[in-house]
């Protein structure tokens, strides 16, 4: 209904003539403005880096080539492997503690008490101001950067699975009471089903934060996989493989995303279709 | 929370924790983890030198540039793609790539076209803050009641009019709502781009307390931001109350 | 069909039989996906009258009012208002909303007032019009109180005094008390009878309430189910001179509303 108020909006709203012109109609085809839109943007970047705007501004193919060249010798993919080693760990450690932290404050009031405002806190503030701190306390190896992506992943993923848990509907727990449901039933039966879209929603917005945790971290407290890429190629002014290693963390992260959207949709349609 | 029928508000446990804080400082792992009374002296110290005086400024000062252009450019750009379905499928995409793509990586990009400057600080702001504020424009005016736009057709509204008087109004909740989830995200967005540059602000800060291990300081720096974020937050969430009944109305 | 065409249409000046204000003349409305809502609907609407159009849920009849209004294109057909051709909303026509359509930021106030604000009344021009609306419609004290400080029937009040504040001839009312619950309902139709009483203007209403349309009407069109047409035209010839509560146990009004109810049930199932 929505849609329908603004294009009341953008129309004269008078003549009782039926309105569909031709451009419409092509709008009216996602698909089509989808790649004019992306074909713009690759256009616009060709042109920009042929100009050239900046001297440390590559063109759109010379990126390419240069994403072919670490594709064909290896180098990219042993970055990646080496890049999602930790981001794996820290994400399914998120997950875990997460989801399992944020239930346990949705259904104790004391947790939720004592747990609550450090998480609150956290969601807000820039704990990327804590790596740092996780380099001395970790050293420069993998922990230091499993623990980057859990302090970047985590907190979304616990206050999505909190409110996941809080907002499941009054009148569906009181069903289960009225039929005398234990808690145990109304837990399992009742509220975790009913939470679960928000908070397979949570996990795909701390697989988004994890990302930038792990880049973060591979940035700034040691060079390696990915981040090592970017550096070593920024700092050798090559950067047509700086910009295809950029490009190709980004393009990975947003495919992995899109990945967890679609199991979503899959899992959870008739939930998100009610609600 | 209750305890001995008295209710407890929930930010008292902070104060369990910051005891908690206290006596680990005390022990081995307070070569980490200093005593938090000793932070806040050190606070005290430091809040009134002149190096972090400047710091708050230039922080201050690329903060509110790169939330006020992400505000400018994105509140306009969100209504367009409300109103326009072409400007919508153009970039809509484009906003939901950078909605959940790893900002960080683009860092070192901005720092090599714009140098180790404000810039590059200000520039990093604006691409974190700017694409949750362009969505919730765009939800804000696409959720304008049907009855709304036609009660504003029936008596005769200009189409300036009926954008001033009305879809600015009726779209200012969800408007409000993204540009705190937008400043959240710059909060973010400075620290990590001075974490990136480090020469710069309170990267430079950053930089020298953490290279002299003078855990002290960087923890006092850190609460400091902290406060400084969870202060932001709350003020924002306080305006956001202030027209919560619009939302109400929609139902 | 052909006929009624030949009737009306080469002369908009006529405005048809006696004192028609609203016209219209065989009006369609197909919707994109197909959907045909109204199938050539003709129609008048006697000036200084409440005319309902009633009918089963979803037979279009809020479209037709919207149509009228201004707020839909028809697919095919023309309604005139005043002999003139509607192309959009004007002045001369105003709207009261099933979801009654008030701005959340605006006072009580602001809200009536709205519509002389976008024709460009001065302020205090605009408010003491408005006063004395909000009085009217029984809402004095209300002026500077915003909509969600009301119940759903003072809102309604609130939406029907912005109609009245322009002064157009003609108000239109759409479902007006669909969302308001029973009591209040049957106390702002008593206020309603008296307002209408007062104000020599014409009532475009709609509802799906059989009780609703009989007490209110001087006219009741049924729709039938979509593709809609005019199935009947009811007048229920009813003493609206003293109390408004007799109304309700009026023999009159009894049998108006079992006749109605007996035609429309070959709409359901």
């Amino acid at each position: 209904m929505p849609v329908a108020a603004t294009n009341d909006f953008t129309e004269p709203a008078v003549a009782p003539v039926a309105s569909s012109t031709s451009l419409r109609q092509i709008a009216s085809h996602p698909l089509t403005l989808r790649f004019v839109s992306f074909g713009l943007l690759l256009v616009a970047w060709e042109y920009a880096g042929r100009i050239p705007i900046s001297v440390a501004f590559p063109t759109f193919l010379e990126t390419m080539r240069g994403l072919l060249d670490m594709a064909g010798d290896g180098s990219l993919l042993k970055a990646f492997l080496i890049t999602l080693k930790p981001l794996i760990a820290g994400l399914m450690i998120s997950i875990a503690l997460g989801v399992g932290l944020g239930l346990l404050m949705g259904l104790s009031r004391f947790s939720e008490w004592l747990l609550g405002p450090i998480f609150i806190i956290a969601q807000a503030a820039p704990l990327a101001a804590l790596i740092p701190v996780l380099t001395f306390a970790y050293g420069i190896g993998l922990t230091a950067k499993i623990m980057t992506v859990c302090i970047m992943a985590m907190p979304v993923i616990v206050m999505n699975t909190l409110s996941a848990v809080r907002n499941t509907p009054v009148s569906l727990v009181e069903m289960g009471r009225a039929f005398l449901g234990t808690r145990s039933q109304i837990i399992t039966r009742i509220i975790l089903p009913a939470a679960s879209p928000m908070i397979f929603a949570g996990l795909r917005l701390g697989a988004a934060a994890a990302f930038i945790g792990i880049v973060l971290a591979e940035l700034l407290i040691t060079p390696t996989g990915i981040g090592d890429l970017i550096s070593y190629h920024q700092s050798v002014a090559d950067y047509p493989k700086m910009y295809a290693s950029i490009f190709s963390i980004i393009v990975f992260s947003v495919l992995f995303i899109e990945c967890l959207e679609r199991v979503e949709t899959v899992l959870f349609r008739p939930e998100k279709h009610a609600s | 929370m209750t305890m001995f029928g008295y209710r407890l508000p929930m930010m008292t446990s902070l104060i369990l924790w910051a005891v908690l804080w206290e006596l680990v400082g005390h022990t081995e792992a307070g070569f980490i983890l200093p005593p938090l009374s000793k932070i806040v002296m050190r606070m005290g110290e430091i809040l009134p030198t002149p190096s972090f005086a400047e710091a708050l400024l230039i922080t201050g000062r690329s903060f509110l540039t790169g939330v006020g252009i992400a505000v400018l450019a994105g509140v306009p750009i969100g209504i367009l793609m409300g109103r326009s379905i072409i400007a919508d499928r153009l970039l809509l995409p484009w906003v939901n790539l950078f909605l959940s793509a790893p900002l960080s990586a683009l860092v070192p990009v901005i720092m090599v076209l714009f140098g180790l400057g404000e810039a590059t600080i200000i520039l990093t702001v604006t691409l974190f803050a700017i694409w949750i504020i362009v969505l919730n424009a765009r939800v804000g005016v696409r959720s304008i009641s049907p009855s709304l736009v036609e009660m504003a057709q029936s008596f005769g509204a200009s189409r300036w009019q009926a954008f001033s008087k009305v879809y600015v109004w009726a779209a200012l909740p969800e408007i409000l709502a993204g540009v705190r989830l937008g400043v959240i995200r710059a909060v973010k967005g400075v620290v990590i781009g001075q974490l990136l540059v480090s020469v710069v602000g309170f990267g430079t800060l950053f930089e020298i307390y953490s290279s002299h291990f003078l855990m002290e300081h960087f923890w006092a720096l850190l609460l400091v931001l902290f406060a400084f974020a969870f202060a932001l937050n709350e003020g924002m969430a306080w305006l956001e109350r202030k027209v919560q009944y619009y939302a109400a109305s929609r139902a | 069909m052909i006929a009624s065409l030949a009737n009306v249409a080469p002369h908009p000046g006529t405005a048809a039989q006696g004192s028609a204000i609203v016209s219209v003349r065989n009006i369609k409305k197909t919707y994109p996906g197909g959907v045909e809502a109204l199938s050539g609907i003709t129609l008048d609407f006697p000036e200084g009258q409440l005319t309902t159009l009633l009918g089963p849920s979803g037979c279009g009849k809020t479209t037709l009012l919207k149509i009228i209004a201004g707020l839909l294109p028809a697919t095919s057909g023309e309604v005139l208002v005043g002999g003139r051709t509607v192309t959009g909303p004007g002045p001369e026509r105003s709207f009261v909303f099933q979801d009654f359509a008030l701005m959340p930021w605006a006072s009580v106030l602001r809200n009536v007032a709205f519509g002389l604000e976008l024709r460009g009344v001065r302020k205090s021009e605009r408010e003491a019009i408005a006063v004395g609306h909000i009085a009217k419609v029984g809402l004095k004290g209300f002026e500077y109180k915003y909509p969600h400080e009301l119940s759903g029937g003072m809102r309604q009040r609130v939406g029907l005094a912005r109609a009245l504040a322009v002064d157009s001839a003609v108000i239109m009312m759409d479902e007006p008390f669909s969302a308001v619950d029973e009591q209040t309902r049957r106390k702002f139709q008593e206020d309603l009878l008296g307002l209408i009483a007062n104000e020599k203007k014409t009532f475009l209403f709609v509802t799906h309430s059989i009780e609703e349309a009989v007490y209110v009407s001087d006219r009741i069109v049924l729709l039938s189910r979509r593709p809609s047409r005019v199935s009947t035209i009811i007048e229920p010839k009813l003493d609206r001179s003293g109390d408004p509560e007799g109304i309700r146990r009026d023999p009159a009004y009894l049998d108006a509303v079992e006749g109605i109810w007996q035609s429309l049930k070959k709409y359901l199932d």
